[in-house]
């Protein structure tokens, strides 16, 4: 070999070495943080389940600017330390550029610290008002605020001429969190809770709190809770004849709540994110397609029923989509294109993003939806 | 070589690996891995005091943990006390508390002391839960200040690190020397047997109430360590399941031993990074590992090791 | 008068619950009785009764009643398995490490049964209807009938298996004095098989009996298995009418403190109650006092 097809040679072996990876690019690294096993695991199954759907619908259809999303997905189990650990240990050792999740908001809160000192951008798909209130740089949301539920259901309630109401919440993050809101809107609407009750998460005959209920002055209930606790409930208040209206949270707007009240569940009006009545949206619903599109490849590719709360991951990759393809994929451009997010509308609402907003959503991300005949239907208002 | 100058050779060997891996670990996550195999090292030290020393079962000691920090928590958020101070004030608080419930508490043996500690767990787990005004409810409580010394704040995984671990082989030297004196003696006669050593004049209730009051306040002052470092805590670290946790970390290191506390605390704060690839099986791992330790190395790993060591040298001299 | 009306719905209640708890508590006295192991994967069977209920109803389309049967089978099959793999090879075991071994695997059976089953709860239709029973005012559902005629059904069977068949009999003795037992030729092995089985077919019938009102999970054990625990601890762990009792007594307690106390410390009243008692009465509100054996 002469020195001249020696060097001809040697220079396409440079050109393909170099080539390799322009070809092949490394994959974009998203962590997400979710609780698949532990008592929140009714959160966690179907946001992972979601999330790892979700980005393997991207790459199917080319990626990310051609590049791969590689899925970093670490449970938490409910467990704030552990959180903690998965959230350094996707931070320093995968390298990720943002993070979904996790599914809590003592979670959520538990690794704020840690992104927030890694400048890595968080995207939580926990509900608590606290993690996006105040403003924290890197940190934003994607579930709906309890606080828009809560006046969903005192907005109905004031057209009604109800003014005094019980309710009846679960004591763990999510009751806990609804209770507050309940609590602190009340007086905006003219509202008086005459009987303020309490459920632990696996309680399984809540008679006494009811009758209880049933004693006082109240014209309504509102119960805050999550599978199956509600369900409990419901069958309660019928055992017990209490008449007046019941409203629940979206905690339990899935058909799972139907199935496990059975006819108890007639009549339950509750707010919840578009995805439970997507049929019967009208066609100029800017979310209907998003959401029809999701309930069908849920239901095909897991068998079961796709959930509100599997969209709080939905929303969140495709935010985390949107931001990457149009500013790149560094942690600091990821987190001002989320800023500068408007009007996506994903399974929970229609999410814009500023400054001095990183939830993103209005009231108008829930509807109110009624059982007739053992199906979710849209409530009149 | 005495036995005591053996474990004073053991002792320094060990707290200069433990100072000299951070060296060996900078900018690694396990790094942030290892602050937590600290504080899980030093319950498990309080909680084998109790339980391989003395013999008394706890399923309720991540309440004194729980205590411990929300006691801190609640101190330096709501009344802007320092840190140290509410420290000592959490383990003053928590090391009272344990000596007025112990004397009815250990009257109980076996499993009715099991279940009694096991009772005491939960209703703390429903108090840190319910009184939402103080504790933030399930949803926990945030902003907790980071210790400070001087100009040096411990806010990042090497401060903290060293901050924990000064701390947790003070407390393993201290188990180290009880265990060897007086005390330790007739700890490990109650252990055998309560009758004899009650007839060799140890007054055992109230060894059994001090041990358990020790115990009690180390574990409070491991809380207070966390509260501090994760600067947010919520009830769901504090439950039955983190007891049952602990109980699992003293037996899998070894009964008795101070070392194999350390060994189960760092194996089962581990496991859920191995674990991850199995994602959802890990609980039913862990169940496993529970029964077949209890049932094929009652000596836990340490006691493995000696039973090896001690094979090994009979071969030796056959 | 509403309060009255209200004071006997929480009673009332309270009885429901309070069944619920006895049935679950007979479990722990058989095998404390004949083994002295408080066996803290009780619980769990109570959860296999009504999840394998399900499985075979929904699974394999079989009727209800043959699904019970099966699932009763199932679950007594895996106590056996349970106490051969688990329990007999430990001889001479403390209380510490059979403590251990026990919480073992009732995580181990939890976590098995959300991996076969999922983390979704579910939900067995009722035997007889949802329409409630009214009585003073105060009302109940059918299904709670059910649960008081089968508490009473193992009441009056543990009367009559204890004392009068030679099982019964020598399962007694072995709780007396295993080595006395065995001296006058008592197989105290097989006392402690039985005694497994006998607690795990009770345990998951109660399990199924109370689905359709409590509903079922994979982890619905723990909380149950505990209150079980408590029952019995009050009634002095009697496997006869004691921790019916005791069960009853916490289910009225339990539901007066959350109806006129706090609901959110409900489940506080029924702890601090065994604490109280354990401290006060360790042998149980009806036990007689023994001195300690040396």
């Amino acid at each position: 070999m002469s020195t001249k097809t020696f060097r001809v040679f040697f220079m396409f072996l440079l050109l393909a070495i170099m080539a390799i990876p322009a070809g092949a690019a490394e994959p974009v690294k998203i962590g997400a943080l979710f609780s698949i096993t532990g008592p929140p695991s009714f959160l966690g199954e179907p946001e992972r389940n979601t999330a790892q759907m979700v980005a393997d619908e991207i790459n199917k259809s080319g990626g990310l600017k051609g590049r791969k999303v590689q899925l970093v997905i670490y449970d938490t189990q409910g467990d704030p330390t552990k959180a903690n650990q998965a959230a350094t240990r996707l931070i320093k050792e995968d390298k990720v550029v943002a993070i979904i999740g996790p599914s809590t908001t003592g979670e959520t809160m538990a690794i704020i610290p840690i992104v927030e000192k890694a400048k890595i951008p968080l995207i939580s798909c926990a509900a608590g008002v606290k993690i996006t209130e105040p403003v924290k740089k890197w940190v934003f949301k994607t579930a709906q605020n309890d606080a828009l539920a809560v006046a969903r259901i005192y907005e109905q309630l004031q057209k009604r001429r109800i003014s005094k109401v019980a309710i009846l919440t679960v004591s763990d993050g999510f009751g806990s969190s609804g209770r507050e809101q309940l609590i602190a809107q009340a007086k905006n609407y003219n509202i008086q809770i005459i009987s303020d009750e309490t459920y632990g998460p696996k309680d399984t005959d809540m008679t006494a709190q009811v009758t209880k209920i049933r004693g006082s002055q109240a014209q309504a209930l509102i119960c805050w809770g999550t599978n199956p606790g509600p369900a409990v409930i419901a069958r309660n208040v019928k055992q017990l004849g209490l008449k007046i209206p019941l409203y629940m949270s979206h905690g339990v707007s899935s058909k799972k709540f139907i199935e496990l009240a059975g006819d108890a569940a007639e009549g339950i009006i509750l707010p919840s994110g578009r995805v439970l009545v997507a049929n019967f949206l009208p066609n100029s619903d800017p979310q209907k397609k998003a959401l029809i599109a999701y309930v069908k490849n849920y239901q095909k590719r897991y068998k079961t029923e796709g959930d509100h709360f599997g969209g709080h991951a939905w929303d969140a990759v495709m935010l985390l989509k949107g931001a990457i393809e149009r500013g790149g994929d560094t942690p600091a451009a990821i987190r001002d294109q989320l800023e500068k997010t408007k009007g996506f509308s994903g399974i929970g609402g229609i999410f814009s993003f500023s400054p001095q907003d990183h939830a993103g959503l209005t009231k108008d991300a829930f509807v109110l939806v009624e059982v007739k005949k053992k199906k979710w239907v849209l409530a009149k208002e | 070589m005495t036995k005591e100058q053996r474990d004073i050779l053991i002792f320094t060997a060990f707290g200069l690996v433990v100072l000299v891996t951070p060296l060996l670990l900078q900018g690694n996550y396990l790094l942030n891995v290892f602050v937590f195999i600290g504080i899980n090292t030093m319950l498990a030290v309080a909680l084998n005091l109790l339980l391989g020393f003395a013999g008394q079962i706890s399923l309720g000691h991540a309440a004194f943990f729980g205590l411990g920090a929300y006691i801190s928590g609640i101190l330096t958020t709501r009344y802007a006390i320092d840190p140290w101070m509410a420290m000592v004030a959490a383990a003053v608080c928590v090391g009272v508390m344990a000596f007025i419930i112990g004397f009815p508490i250990l009257k109980l043996k076996g499993h009715y002391l099991a279940m009694a500690t096991l009772g005491f767990g939960i209703i703390m787990y429903i108090v840190f839960n319910e009184t939402v005004a103080w504790t933030g409810g399930p949803s926990g409580m945030s902003g907790i200040p980071n210790l400070a010394l001087g100009p040096l704040i411990f806010d990042s995984d090497m401060t903290n690190y060293y901050l924990i671990w000064v701390f947790t082989l003070l407390t393993m030297l201290l188990s180290i020397n009880l265990a060897n004196s007086r005390i330790g003696r007739a700890l490990r006669a109650i252990h055998d047997s309560e009758v004899a050593a009650r007839v060799m004049g140890v007054n055992v209730r109230l060894l059994k109430v001090q041990i358990f009051t020790v115990s009690a306040l180390i574990s409070a002052l491991a809380g207070s360590f966390y509260a501090h470092t994760m600067t947010f805590i919520a009830p769901a670290s504090f439950g039955f399941n983190f007891s049952v946790e602990l109980v699992t970390m003293v037996i899998i290191g070894g009964l008795g031993s101070i070392y194999g506390s350390f060994l189960g605390a760092a194996i089962l704060t581990l496991l859920p990074e191995f674990l991850r690839v199995f994602h959802d099986f890990d609980i039913v791992i862990y169940g496993l590992l529970l029964i077949v330790m209890t049932m094929f190395m009652p000596g836990g790993l340490i006691g493995g090791f000696e039973a090896l060591a001690a094979a090994i040298k009979r071969r030796k001299e056959a | 008068m509403e309060n009255s009306d209200q004071i006997i719905q929480y009673i009332l209640s309270g009885l429901s619950n309070g069944s619920i708890y006895a049935l679950i508590g007979f479990g722990f006295a058989i095998i404390y009785n004949a083994t002295g192991i408080i066996n803290f994967a009780q619980g769990e069977f109570v959860m296999l009764g009504g999840m394998l209920t399900i499985f075979f109803l929904n699974v394999f389309q079989l009727p209800l009643i043959t699904s019970i049967v099966l699932a009763v089978a199932v679950a007594t099959a895996v106590g056996v398995v349970f106490e051969r793999l688990a329990i007999r090879p430990l001889k001479n075991a403390s209380p510490l490490s059979l403590v251990i071994i026990t919480i073992g695997a009732s995580i181990l059976i939890r976590g098995a049964a959300m991996l076969v089953w999922g983390k979704d709860t579910h939900a067995l239709p009722a035997f007889s209807g949802n329409d409630p029973l009214y009585l003073m005012g105060a009302t109940m559902l059918p299904q709670n009938l059910w649960i008081f005629a089968l508490t009473a059904v193992i009441i009056m069977a543990s009367k009559l298996f204890f004392q009068y068949s030679i099982f019964g009999k020598a399962m007694r003795a072995c709780a007396f004095n295993s080595q006395a037992a065995s001296l006058v030729g008592i197989s105290v092995k097989t006392m402690v098989l039985l005694s497994f089985m006998i607690s795990s077919a009770i345990g998951s019938l109660a399990g199924i009996i109370i689905a359709p009102l409590t509903m079922t999970s994979y982890d619905m054990g723990i909380m149950l298995g505990l209150k079980g625990f408590c029952a019995a601890i009050i009634g002095g762990m009697s496997s006869g009418l004691g921790t019916v009792i005791g069960g009853l007594l916490l289910g009225i307690l339990e539901s007066l403190g959350a109806g006129l106390i706090s609901s959110g410390y409900k489940d506080a009243i029924a702890f601090i109650i065994l604490l109280l008692i354990l401290f006060l009465r360790p042998e149980g509100v009806f036990g007689k006092k023994e001195t300690e054996r040396v």
